[in-house]
């Protein structure tokens, strides 16, 4: 009941901060500016567009990463969650949850148009959504993570970048890999996802924790 | 004393060096309340905080034997972007209450009207008694009041003292930190800040 309540909200912010058009506008920005960057050549476009939406995708989900907990924390909502015993790896995890709704079955539908600029065929396109469908849970949990890490510095949204990109390479590495690569490639995509999603609940809590005092 | 709401037993504060309060000892029953006083900086919000449990002690023990309810010096914890109802409705589910716990509670506060106003646009005032209006509908036993009188007019601070009095018949128990005169009758004192 709670943990809906606090998946709800997240959700009702993430729509209502433009949390829905920023990072799908920001992705068909970047899947319409590789084409311009590389050429119009088809087949050079085919063959690299699966990874371009996988970094479009990655850098998409960076978008909201200020608006995740800062915000919160600053406001005392962090606080009156604790006092009323609800523990930070559940604030964490509702805010993952809520962050997943909010980016990702929009990228997903995102990635349709993004491949047809890039002229991605069918088979390829496919790949690339069960990629994201098993990939951004974990880039969400990051996404949260960081958040959390960041939250209150100077420049939060640039030092934000600087800690989630390289973390996120693995996910990167095997959701473009599985796109010729196969079903171990989709494996060790949802390895890396479910150990984001394992681990971020704590690190972030960790972090909300030590902001608090 | 078993069936206090709130212990704290030898309590150190420490904060950034410097030693705020030592020893404390503080057990509050049902229908008691305390009044900590003491110039800005002494340790009253944090005091609160102890309280509540977000802050760890440096020593001594803190215990709490029943729910909690916490209205903080600033921030209000409510989304600037809904109404007051809504704002108000997200901590009814979270405290799990039902929902004309909450109208009830606007309406003692006198804000039954504004109801409709997204929170973003009130006065400090009026969002401190929003604040209110949670710990009022939340159903906690133990209120941990910071500050609660900042920014609010005379008729609201009488509202404040009638509240918190029959918070205390009703047999809850009041922590209140001020350094503005509230008047709560038959509190017990911990002055802040006068041994340094």
């Amino acid at each position: 009941m709670r943990f809906t309540a606090l998946v709800a909200r997240e959700l009702r912010r993430a729509w209502s901060s433009g949390g829905l058009v920023m990072p799908l506008a920001f992705f068909l920005l970047v899947a319409i500016l590789f084409p311009f960057a590389i050429g119009p050549d088809a087949k050079l476009l085919a063959r690299v567009g699966g990874g371009v939406v996988w970094t479009a995708a990655l850098l998409a989900a960076l978008l909201p990463v200020e608006r995740l907990i800062a915000p919160d924390l600053e406001n005392g909502m962090i606080d009156q969650f604790a006092v009323r015993g609800i523990a930070e790896a559940s604030v964490a995890a509702a805010k993952i949850v809520g962050h997943w709704l909010g980016f990702a079955p929009a990228l997903m539908v995102a990635s349709v148009i993004a491949a047809g600029l890039l002229n991605l065929p069918g088979n390829i396109l496919v790949r690339v959504e069960i990629g994201l469908l098993i990939g951004t849970p974990g880039l969400a949990a990051l996404g949260v993570a960081t958040a959390a890490l960041t939250a209150g510095l100077r420049g939060a949204g640039a030092v934000a970048g600087l800690v989630m990109l390289p973390l996120a390479v693995p996910l990167l590495i095997f959701g473009a890999g599985a796109i010729d690569g196969g079903v171990g490639a989709f494996k060790l995509l949802g390895a890396v996802s479910l150990l984001l999603l394992a681990g971020s609940p704590f690190v972030a809590a960790a972090a909300m924790r030590l902001a608090r005092t | 004393m078993t069936d206090a709401l709130l212990h704290l037993r030898g309590v150190d504060c420490v904060r950034g060096g410097r030693t705020l309060f030592e020893g404390l000892v503080l057990d509050l029953a049902p229908g008691e309340a305390a009044l900590a006083t003491g110039p800005n900086g002494a340790g009253k919000s944090s005091l609160i905080r102890i309280a509540a449990g977000l802050l760890p002690p440096t020593a001594g023990n803190v215990a709490a034997s029943a729910r909690r309810a916490l209205m903080a010096a600033e921030a209000p914890a409510l989304d600037p972007e809904l109404t007051i109802a809504r704002a108000l409705g997200f901590w009814a589910r979270i405290d799990g209450v039902a929902g004309d716990r909450v109208a009830e509670a606007l309406e003692i506060v006198g804000l039954d009207h504004l109801s409709a106003v997204p929170v973003r646009l009130l006065s400090t005032g009026q969002r401190r008694r929003v604040a209110l209006a949670r710990v009022i509908a939340g159903g906690a036993a133990l209120w941990l009041l910071d500050e609660p009188g900042n920014g609010l007019d005379t008729t609201s601070v009488a509202v404040l003292e009638s509240v918190i009095a029959r918070h205390r018949e009703q047999g809850g128990a009041v922590l209140l930190a001020t350094h503005l005169p509230i008047a709560l009758p038959e509190a017990k004192p911990i002055v802040l800040g006068a041994a340094r």
